[in-house]
């Protein structure tokens, strides 16, 4: 179990955040210790992926303040403590780009500019394209993988820094199960070295035996946060069996 | 005498060497970042700035260096705003620069003879004073572009992870339009200002039908920039036309040729190796159709005391007359 005394990785308070004039999130306090695994769920629009985007800063707070390990997010300077995995569809740009190169960028934060690559980024790379399971395609375009494999080199560029606290945005929407297994295993074993581990998702999969605690958001507010149950693992539903002339639905 | 021993002409091949190399190579950030018509944007704006250095008798090179600069950096500001109206501002400022160009091209008194140098490129036209200016901008365009290559990957690729890595985001975008800015200058005198955008882009996209990486990409498109432009000059001068029509000209018949070996190429490697088998997606509703049972509190188990039926590969629970059968989170009418 976590130590209660342990320092905090992300501490949110009181935060609020304005997308375009309507409130998103509305005071969120949240506070995650070092070596927490912590599910965010909800439903589209309850505002977790607001709430992921800001504690990165990338979206500003309107309201509140969000502190990485200690700093204020505006001041935070130490990045290579995080590694980010945007929710995305593609990991493609306008060119061509390779695994190698699009893993390579997750080194950034530890690079100085007009250098290059060192001899310990490169084995870092390799490191973190065997945890993924993709060394193999290191060449490879990224538009040519299928989306599992587009979601494991973007594990792999947030891995590559070795960070201390990683963010996931949706990280198992719309991959293969094989591919979520892979995941699953690489983020264990970060854990299993006392990494801090934020993610969004609908559903958590292979994920589910990872989590420590979840926190459910809904319409910009936390409604619940405590330990994982049972019941949120599928995203249920319950409806009462009295509605006698509802005929059931079809699906296609 | 043959033309290489011409001294405008060595000028000519000079610049376009260094033209060559640095359109495509900040062109391929400009493409990466689905950004391909921003060279023609600042083409247009330094119209104005070739008009004003006419007009105010100050070397037409720097005069248009600078209004590209300004034109460019509010091109980038106006976009990283994401302001709904960003394309038409984008939009008015091509046209402000055009119209300004003629206008004050018109007040200088000069004629569409000189301008049309500007708009179409000309061999002639390169001075030594120029050729000094145009070789410092694309040393440091290509240093810019090389040197801070993972940088500019990283933020053309994903902007959003590229703020995660604590690079200074709006910084390195700032760079890339001013680059750009600085490129279309340098590309004046040879491609001219209304075809500068095809020689960033062009070379990239034929590039991109028989590479992987970024780096070759970058790399061939730097080699078919070379090649075009120095091919171009030489036909400019046999046939007397103007540089520019004929070194797009000839990087367009280049993408042609190259996407129709990559569309072979592609096609004979395809079938050499079959697509990888994955597990199929999740989520993915099943193919045949159910009913589902509107919304059913209870959860059916061995122990529950409702009849069981063997069903296929699952078991159905009689409820009030008719079957229940698990289906993920929820039950199916049987």
């Amino acid at each position: 179990m976590i130590a209660e005394d342990s320092p905090r990785a992300v501490q949110v308070a009181d935060l609020s955040v304005d997308l375009g004039g309507r409130l998103v999130l509305r005071g969120i306090d949240l506070r995650i210790r070092q070596g927490e695994v912590v599910a965010v769920l909800g439903t589209n629009g309850s505002g977790k992926s607001t709430l992921i985007k800001t504690v990165v800063g990338l979206l500003p707070a309107a309201r509140g303040e969000v502190r990485l390990f200690g700093t204020p997010v505006p001041r935070f300077r130490e990045w290579r403590r995080v590694g980010y995995v945007p929710q995305r569809i593609t990991a493609a740009g306008g060119v061509p780009a390779t695994v190698y190169e699009v893993v390579s960028s997750g080194l950034l934060s530890k690079r100085r500019m007009f250098r290059p690559l060192g001899a310990a980024g490169k084995q870092s790379i390799e490191e973190a394209l065997e945890v993924v399971d993709m060394a193999d395609r290191r060449k490879d375009a990224v538009a040519e993988l299928s989306g599992g494999q587009q979601q494991r080199v973007l594990i792999a560029r947030a891995l590559v820094s070795d960070p201390d606290l990683l963010v996931l945005d949706e990280p198992t929407a719309g991959v293969d199960l094989a591919s979520q297994q892979i995941f699953a295993d690489a983020i264990r074993e970060r854990v299993a070295r006392g990494t801090t581990v934020v993610m969004v998702s609908h559903d958590l999969g292979p994920m589910d035996a990872l989590i420590d605690r979840t926190v459910v958001m809904r319409r910009g507010r936390i409604v619940y946060d405590g330990p994982p149950h049972s019941s949120q693992t599928h995203a249920h539903v319950h409806h009462s069996h009295t509605s006698e002339e509802d005929p059931g639905w079809m699906t296609p | 005498m043959t033309m290489f021993q011409l001294e405008f002409m060595q000028r000519a091949l000079i610049a376009g060497l260094l033209t060559g190399l640095s359109a495509p190579a900040i062109g391929t950030y400009l493409v990466q970042r689905r950004l391909s018509l921003m060279g023609d944007g600042i083409g247009h704006i330094a119209i104005t700035g070739v008009a004003l250095g006419l007009l105010t008798g100050w070397a037409p090179v720097l005069t248009a260096v600078l209004v590209s600069i300004a034109g460019a950096t509010a091109i980038e500001l106006v976009r990283a705003r994401g302001k709904a109206t960003g394309d038409v501002a984008l939009a008015l400022m091509f046209y402000g620069g055009i119209a300004g160009g003629v206008l004050l091209i018109g007040l200088a008194g000069q004629g569409a003879a000189t301008l049309n140098t500007y708009l179409f490129g000309s061999l002639t036209t390169v001075s030594q004073s120029d050729l000094y200016v145009v070789v410092g901008l694309a040393v440091t365009v290509l240093v810019v572009a090389i040197g801070l290559g993972p940088q500019l990957f990283a933020v053309c690729q994903d902007e959003e992870f590229a703020r995660t890595t604590g690079l200074r985001v709006q910084l390195l975008n700032l760079v890339i339009a001013v680059m750009a800015a600085v490129t279309v200058t340098v590309a004046m005198r040879t491609v001219g200002l209304l075809l500068v955008s095809a020689l960033m882009v062009v070379p990239v996209a034929t590039a991109q039908q028989i590479t992987r990486s970024f780096r070759s990409t970058f790399v061939t498109a730097c080699l078919i920039g070379v090649a075009a432009c120095l091919a171009g000059i030489v036909t400019s001068y046999n046939a007397n036309v103007a540089p520019g029509a004929t070194i797009v000209v000839l990087a367009l018949a280049g993408f042609v040729v190259a996407a129709t070996v990559g569309t072979l190429l592609r096609r004979r490697s395809g079938r050499a190796r079959p697509l990888a088998d994955e597990e199929p997606e999740i989520g993915v509703p099943a193919p045949e159709p159910h009913v589902v049972s509107p919304g059913h509190p209870h959860a059916h188990a061995p122990e529950c005391g409702h009849k069981k039926v063997e069903h296929g590969d699952h078991v159905d629970y009689v409820h009030d007359g008719h079957l229940h059968a698990a289906h993920g989170d929820h039950w199916d009418e049987h």
